[in-house]
């Protein structure tokens, strides 16, 4: 029963650290909470289904066309709401955020209606029992996929010239603009990374609950900006473990206090953490200056 | 100033005999009329956390909830009257105000954004959850009007001059508050908090009371809503409404109380009139207030517009930050 929990609550929480590297990467580089990313989420995932139910893509391509248009996605909304306002106040992209988040709940309302949709794939179903622990098809898709997306992007982040380049973006705008790096094209990169594993949650999501909708992002994006907090915002592998140690929580309070207040369980380790260690388990400490 | 007082005294005027014509139209127009005075009570009381004290809470519609549960629960279990339910659950309100505040204060911009939004997600959750109290999301149907003596209110005519009186009192309370001294320590916390606590402002201490007094302001809307509707349920104080009360604040103009009301008339009055693209509605909002941000982030009626502000009498244009 517990080890059973564990397995689901991994699941779920290598979800949520997929969705928690979009915030945590775009916070990273412009300190900003991208509201709207819990939305880009959602729309991935109905991107997947589009992909799938409308022009018959096996899943695998619905995976790739779906990651790329979610971050096209999510560049144009760089381009569009945020970056007019690079200079503004703190609280000003905030709100923007906000405005592009109703945005896409009410354009998904519109496109495909309130309604839950189910995926159209048998894949995922089939179960494979190894002592008294099942392991379903889609829970091990997940496993590998989060594990290679993850693997994947730590290595292009600390290996490759583009990653070093993202990496002092992150850590100084002005400097390394100062280097010849253009920065611009870093944020959009930012939020295209960011977006196309979103997506890829989406679809994972998708399957595994056997749900699409578009209120969807909202938890969602919750859950995965408590995920980026606990594991220090900023800080990729803080995301990873953000995200896996947030799964088991919840699932495991879901199991064994109460599945009616599941959803406050994420807000009250959110508003702990943020009292306790603002900076997360991995994340560095800064000082607030004049 | 002979003209300001010209022009007031016509509003003033316009807004006693404007029930008057509407009745006479139709009765959805008194009630969107309604509706305009009860936002514009709830964007006046959060315009004083986020204009004011600059404090990015995202959780409003919590408070507006439970200032309408209270008021619902003391007018159905503890047979009292309306009219010291709206100030209890104003109070009340007020107080959950100070208390949800407390522990988080020091959280600055987008974490206080998350954790006033994850707050207002928790109550809401009561509402839904807590039926031996709440009834969940049957609701609490059958809340008294407000009586006085021995008349009952019942027609849309009576409840659009107490509302008017509440957002007269709302806005002459706001607007004295804010014009205090507590309104400059609080501008001053806003401007920069490090610099304000140098001068001997303790800007905790400010955003504490701005909180207290957006919540206790919420908690009036929602006494009064509670009575008008007559019936209370967890559907009325969701994400989106807190969204919306927000995008009043900033499409009137932060820092202003004028701007607030104009902020509610627009986002009430707007959607009626634009009933023909209701589905339309949620999308035009977001993209209003994404394009607001880039070309107007000071709103319709923000801090500029004005002759005399904070900084001084008379002061030009452009002279503000």
């Amino acid at each position: 029963m517990l080890l059973q929990q564990l397995i689901n609550g991994l699941s779920i929480g290598m979800i949520y650290a997929l969705i928690a590297l979009g915030y945590t990467m775009v916070y990273g580089i412009l300190k900003i909470v991208n509201f709207a990313h819990g939305d880009i989420y959602m729309m991935g995932s109905f991107f997947g289904l589009f992909f799938m139910k409308e022009l018959h893509m096996p899943l695998y391509l619905a995976f790739i066309f779906s990651a790329v248009s979610a971050a096209i996605l999510g560049m144009i909304i760089e381009r569009t709401a945020y970056r007019p306002l690079r200079k503004a106040d703190r609280i000003v992209p905030l709100i923007s955020a906000l405005g592009v988040s109703t945005f896409l709940i009410s354009l998904a309302q519109l496109l495909w209606g309130t309604e839950m949709h189910p995926f159209p794939t048998a894949f995922g179903s089939k179960t494979y029992a190894v002592g008294s622990v099942t392991f379903s098809e889609i829970q091990i898709l997940i496993f590998i996929l989060s594990f290679v997306l993850m693997f994947g992007l730590h290595l292009f982040v600390t290996r490759t010239k583009v990653g070093t380049a993202l990496r002092a973006t992150s850590m100084n705008l002005t400097n390394a603009a100062l280097m010849g790096i253009n920065t611009n094209r870093m944020i959009s990169l930012t939020f295209g990374l960011g977006s196309a594993l979103a997506a890829v949650a989406g679809i994972l999501v998708g399957i595994y609950y056997n749900a699409v909708y578009p209120n969807m992002g909202y938890m969602a994006g919750i859950n995965a900006f408590t995920a980026a907090v606990l594991g220090g915002i900023g800080s990729i592998p803080g995301a990873m473990l953000g995200g896996v140690l947030l799964g088991l929580v919840e699932t495991l309070a879901g199991a064994y206090i109460s599945t009616q207040y599941k959803g406050v369980i994420s807000f009250s380790i959110l508003i702990i953490v943020l009292l306790i260690r603002p900076s997360g388990i991995l994340g560095k400490k800064d000082i607030n200056k004049v | 100033m002979n003209k300001k007082a010209a022009v007031g005294s016509a509003i003033a005027i316009l807004l006693l005999i404007l029930p008057l014509f509407l009745s006479q139209i139709n009765d959805l127009w008194m009630h969107v009329v309604i509706m305009i005075g009860v936002f514009s009570i709830l964007s006046m009381g959060l315009n004083v956390i986020i204009g004011y004290a600059g404090q990015f809470a995202l959780g409003h519609a919590a408070f507006y909830g439970i200032g309408a549960y209270a008021a619902a629960l003391l007018m159905l279990h503890l047979d009292i009257s309306f009219w010291l339910a709206l100030p209890a659950a104003a109070m009340i309100a007020g107080l959950f105000g100070f208390l949800l505040a407390t522990p988080v204060i020091r959280l600055r911009g987008d974490y206080l954004g998350i954790v006033t939004l994850g707050f207002g997600e928790i109550v809401r959750l009561i509402f839904v959850n807590w039926v031996d109290v709440t009834r969940g999301p049957m609701g609490l149907p059958g809340v008294p009007a407000p009586s006085l003596f021995g008349y009952t209110f019942t027609g849309k005519t009576e409840f659009y001059y107490l509302i008017l009186v509440l957002v007269v009192i709302t806005y002459l309370v706001v607007n004295r508050i804010v014009h205090s001294g507590i309104g400059l320590s609080m501008l001053a916390t806003r401007e920069d908090e490090t610099l304000a606590a140098s001068i001997g402002i303790r800007p905790n201490k400010f955003k504490l009371l701005a909180f207290t007094v957006g919540a206790f302001f919420a908690g009036i809307a929602g006494a009064f809503w509670a009575s008008y509707i007559s019936y209370v349920s967890p559907d009325a104080f969701k994400y989106l409404d807190s969204v919306n009360i927000l995008a009043m604040v900033i499409l009137g103009g932060s820092a202003s109380l004028p701007g607030s009301i104009l902020g509610a008339a627009i986002l009430v009055a707007g959607p009626e009139l634009l009933r023909y693209v209701n589905e339309y509605r949620m999308l035009l909002l977001g993209l209003a207030i994404v394009l607001m941000m880039i070309f107007k982030p000071a709103g319709f009626w923000g801090e500029k517009h004005r002759k005399i502000n904070f900084y001084g009498s008379g002061a030009r244009k452009g002279d503000v930050k």
